[in-house]
């Protein structure tokens, strides 16, 4: 017999799946969710933010991409994400909880879908982890030439090899052991003309990623009072 | 003008507002929402000493801008840049008139701003003239995510955009500044994209674009243009403020704009009332990057320190500007070889 606590925990890990796109960090760390209520097989989620003026595309997609997670489970009938706090909360979850998508949800504001944008962040933080594997390469005197025969399969373990891979799934570029650490945005190879800009740029790109991603949680936190009331089982 | 260790330096404040943010002027809960928005930036990165009330928060006196800016700030000349948000604030949140009618009192200290928008078409580009005439605008802040009825944003190669832009060109505006915000026309685009800046500071090379912010949160897509366009600036409003509580995130910030643009194209701003100048102004010219990240940066001289503070804007501006406090090397002349030349030609050819 499943407990109520148990399937709280499920809804909190399916939760661990849905990335802030722009942040690239899981929304349950970054602590924007702040309740999951779970009365049967239904589920209902509160997610918030760290600023009322938040890009709405980007809250569009944490919420619809919540629901969707916690829809997957397989007990789950019913699941309402509420976005709280936001200049946009009404038609952003009236869209996501009538499943027209983004377009709909802003009638003469949109023209089209969100996965371009997705797209085009998925891209930043790929290139950023690309760079933070390179990096330690770099450091251990690994030259230029060399850096462009690497293949992923060459490496050793470690966290942003397993980020890159992911991004890379979720790009449909190739992620298998053959495939090179360094590729542009179509997957193909990339020359050593040019690599060291391109790595700077890079770190650019990471640094602002981070830069941001530290900016929205001392954000929250003065929003919200540190540690402000998300109330996931077992870690606060 | 401040004064540490023997050295002097002229403090030109690139972005400061004269703001009403009081319930009274509150349109609607998107004025409130705004100004609580900007109270949540000054409490997050002010030193605790600096943090205001809300109430004061909400609109500053003649006499409190004045204090705050001059008489323990450090500020030699402030420039006022207006945001109108007409659709949030009765009378606006920040417009021209409000900011002038401080700068006509202040002659000497102030520099007042106008700003425009595409979306008032004809009757704009009039409005702009008279404008111009009113004030001696040498500059002007434009806020592509201004709410406009049923519009939330436009871009600056909108084919109206391009005909203000001349007309800013034919008035003696040289200095256009931008500010992205998190709404614009598409919502599916990402609204703080820097692109557009990109078009223009090419078809308008006689103006000087200078965006506010350093196009944070996107800092990489505002290198990489202002590496390729001799004539983007960066505005350090909001960057500023991080160097106290989060002092390696800021020194990455200056280290990453010293690389791509170089110590000529950076301007200081408090961002006031957001932030205040005087502590900002202290702390910067006893920063430094921290030492395990100088291999990367170098390091922040007392001339690029002077540049920023103040004599960059004022080379913008024409503001005079006391012998005993320009940079000791010589001014570059324009279109000098960025500090990176070597990695920037690499990039501008692929």
């Amino acid at each position: 017999m499943t407990t109520a606590v148990n399937l709280e925990t499920e809804v909190w890990r399916a939760l661990d799946a849905v990335l802030d796109p722009e942040l690239d960090q899981p929304v349950t760390d970054l602590e924007f969710v702040s309740r999951v209520a779970v009365d049967r097989s239904d589920v209902q989620v509160d997610l918030r933010l760290p600023t009322y003026f938040c890009a709405p595309n980007f809250a569009y997609l944490m919420v619809a991409d919540a629901h969707d997670a916690v829809a997957e489970l397989p007990w789950v009938r019913r699941v309402r994400v509420r976005l709280l706090d936001h200049f946009a909360s009404e038609e952003i979850n009236a869209g996501v909880a009538a499943g027209d998508g983004f377009d709909a949800a802003f009638p003469g504001l949109a023209a089209g879908e969100l996965e371009e944008l997705r797209t085009t962040f998925l891209r930043k933080a790929h290139l950023a982890y690309q760079e933070q594997v390179a990096q330690q390469l770099l450091r251990s005197g690994t030259g230029l030439e060399q850096l462009v025969q690497v293949r992923l399969g060459n490496l050793p373990p470690s966290q942003a090899l397993d980020r890159l891979r992911r991004r890379r799934d979720q790009l449909g570029l190739p992620s298998g052991p053959d495939a090179p650490l360094l590729v542009d945005d179509d997957g193909a190879p990339v020359p050593v003309e040019g690599l060291s800009a391109r790595l700077r740029f890079a770190r650019t790109t990471r640094v602002s990623i981070e830069g941001n991603a530290g900016w929205c949680r001392g954000l929250l936190d003065t929003r919200y009072g540190p540690g402000g009331g998300t109330a996931r089982p077992g870690l606060h | 003008m401040y004064e540490k260790d023997g050295t002097k330096y002229f403090i030109v404040d690139s972005h400061i507002h004269a703001w009403d943010g009081t319930p009274a002027n509150q349109a609607n809960r998107y004025g409130e929402g705004f100004l609580n928005c900007f109270f949540d930036y000054h409490r997050n990165l002010s030193p605790e000493s600096e943090i205001w009330t809300h109430e004061q928060f909400q609109k500053q006196s003649e006499e409190k801008i004045l204090h705050d800016l001059f008489e323990v700030g450090y500020v030699d000349k402030a420039i006022f840049q207006p945001t109108y948000l007409t659709d949030f604030f009765v009378n606006g949140f920040n417009t021209t008139e409000q900011d002038g009618a401080l700068a006509e009192k202040h002659p000497d200290k102030f520099i007042v701003n106008g700003g425009w928008d595409p979306r008032d078409g004809e009757a704009g580009l009039g409005a702009l003239e008279r404008l111009a005439e009113r004030w001696q605008l040498k500059g002007t802040k434009l806020y592509t995510a201004e709410w406009k009825g049923e519009s939330k944003g436009w871009k600056l190669t909108d084919p109206w955009s391009y005909r203000y832009l001349e007309k800013c060109q034919e008035l003696g505006i040289r200095n256009i500044h931008i500010h992205k915000g998190p709404t614009i026309y598409p919502l599916n685009r990402d609204a703080f994209d820097v692109a557009d800046v990109d078009d223009v500071a090419s078809a308008f090379p006689e103006l000087n674009f200078i965006v506010e912010h350093v196009g944070l949160p996107r800092l990489e897509d505002f290198c990489w243009i202002a590496t390729q366009e001799p004539n983007v600036y960066g505005g350090l409003a909001v960057a500023m403020a991080f160097m106290h509580h989060r002092p390696r995130y800021f020194a990455q910030i200056i280290g990453e704009l010293l690389f791509w643009l170089d110590e000529n194209r950076i301007t200081f701003s408090s961002d006031y009332a957001i932030w205040t100048p005087k502590w900002l102004v202290e702390q910067f010219v006893d920063f430094q990057i921290p030492e395990d990240m100088q291999d990367e940066y170098g390091v922040l001289t007392t001339d690029v320190k002077r540049k920023i503070l103040g004599l960059n804007a004022a080379r913008l501006y024409d503001i005079e500007v006391p012998a005993e406090m320009r940079a000791a090397e010589p001014e570059v002349p324009a279109g000098r070889e960025p500090v990176a030349s070597e990695l920037n030609q690499e990039v501008l050819s692929s």
